[in-house]
């Protein structure tokens, strides 16, 4: 006794949405599901005909069902986006080498060309070599900082309008938990929304996924055959951010709307006068966006080439100091060398 | 000795192949003479299949949340999840969601 397709279309019904507790088969399943991402780009003006778009290719799940899906929307409705692969490659043996075969195969499957750039390339340094120095405690902080910057070098160097990203449903009502709890109202404003960046001197961002969920993201690249890549990375899993996602996961079983509602409750939010508000700014090091000075890459890589691998982990008053006493070290040196030439 | 055996078969992907011995996909044989469930499986895998970090997959009787199940590629939410009673050469495939993307 099969379930039937809700949509009286005679068909078996395959899956049960999550979104809305539908059954629907397969075809009725990818009809409601390129749907509500085209209405998603459509209603929230995401793209403007003629544009250059990155879409930020990781190989996994996301990314692969977001390269695919605008690939086929785009020649679908008639977007007239020119789309491009952007792969960043961190430089971690066993995991985005492999990862980036993914890409490629993306790349060859959807006709889309591809870019990657690597840390190694942008900062001098790759992640392999960075976990060398900094050990396996803060290393994720490093990766972290340095992705986001190298997504806006990318774009800039590619001169795109626009970098579409794979956040998808879950992604974000987990952000919007972890900054609750980490009390990060900066990040809680603006986390939820579909389009940052875009002002003077940014490439925007935007979230063409933000209203799918990750169930129907796995499922859609199962019934559609998409290979994607599915490895943990080989460096510390983001624990914080796994606590968070079990306990989002956990909800969800009860109570599958919750991630809608999380996200509902962020977009809603207010903020009094009173609360601060990081100003966005360029950083005067390297030109990109920061709401500090000099930007927390340039003061990580600076901790880096100095050899003060810690520099930019913790309060900033620590970093001076220990900058300061470098500073001191080195000049005691050096004029210890000028005596000693004197003779 | 049983008078039947129960064959099916299963499958892991997106990762969750890496805590049954990186084994994709393998037959399984049951003993016939009894009821299988979802429910019943899963114990039988934990105890004799399930070799790495158990609690990735097993929570409370169950699978981990985000853990999706597919039973000959229909969601198992449509077929009554835990409860469903397992036939002859039925595929039942488990896909981790619990990695980044």
């Amino acid at each position: 006794m099969p379930i039937k397709c809700k949509t009286e279309c005679g068909r078996n019904a395959v899956l049960k949405r999550p979104k809305t507790s539908d059954a629907l088969c397969k075809e009725c399943f990818f009809a409601a599901f390129e749907a509500e991402i085209h209405y998603t780009i459509i209603t929230n003006k995401l793209f403007t005909k003629g544009e250059k778009v990155a879409v930020a290719a990781s190989g996994g799940k996301d990314s692969t069902v977001l390269a695919y899906v605008l690939k086929l929307l785009n020649d679908r409705h008639d977007y007239g986006l020119q789309l491009i692969l952007l792969s960043i490659d961190e430089g971690i043996t066993g995991y985005r080498d492999d990862s980036l075969e993914t890409v490629k195969k993306n790349r060859d499957d959807y006709q889309i060309p591809l870019k990657i750039l690597s840390y190694d390339e942008l900062y001098g340094w790759t992640m392999d070599r960075i976990v060398g120095q900094i050990g396996r405690s803060n290393n994720c902080t490093f990766c972290g900082v340095f992705r986001r910057q190298a997504l806006d070098r990318g774009a800039k160097q590619l001169e795109v309008d626009s970098i579409a990203t794979g956040h998808n449903a879950d992604d974000i009502a987990e952000t919007v938990l972890m900054n609750i709890l980490r009390g990060d109202t900066a990040r809680l404003r603006r986390c939820t929304d579909i389009r940052t960046g875009g002002g003077e001197n940014t490439i925007p961002r935007v979230k063409p996924l933000k209203y799918t969920y990750e169930k129907e993201i796995v499922m859609y690249a199962h019934f559609k055959k998409l290979v994607y890549f599915s490895t943990e990375c080989v460096f510390a899993p983001n624990a914080y951010r796994g606590h968070a996602r079990a306990y989002l996961k956990d909800l969800e079983r009860v109570r599958p709307s919750v991630i809608m509602d999380i996200i509902h409750s962020g977009e809603q939010l207010l903020f009094k006068d009173t609360v601060k508000k990081p100003v966005r700014g360029i950083c005067e090091r390297c030109g990109f966006v920061s709401s500090q000075q000099p930007c927390k890459a340039c003061i990580l890589l600076e901790g880096l080439n100095r050899g003060l691998p810690k520099l930019g982990i913790g309060k900033k008053s620590k970093g001076d100091r220990m900058r300061l006493k470098q500073d001191k070290e080195l000049a005691l040196r050096e004029r210890a060398n000028l005596v000693k030439n004197d003779f | 000795m049983s008078k039947s055996d129960l064959n099916i078969f299963l499958e892991f992907s997106a990762g969750a192949e890496l805590l049954f011995g990186n084994i994709k996909r393998r037959q399984v044989t049951l003993n016939g003479d009894e009821k299988w469930t979802i429910r019943k499986l899963l114990k039988w895998m934990h105890a004799n299949i399930l070799t790495e970090r158990p609690e990735l997959f097993i929570q409370d009787d169950s699978v981990r949340p985000g853990i999706l199940v597919l039973v000959n590629d229909t969601d198992w939410e449509l077929l009554g999840e835990l409860e469903y009673e397992i036939q002859p050469n039925d595929n039942i495939l488990f896909i981790s969601t619990l990695h980044g993307g």
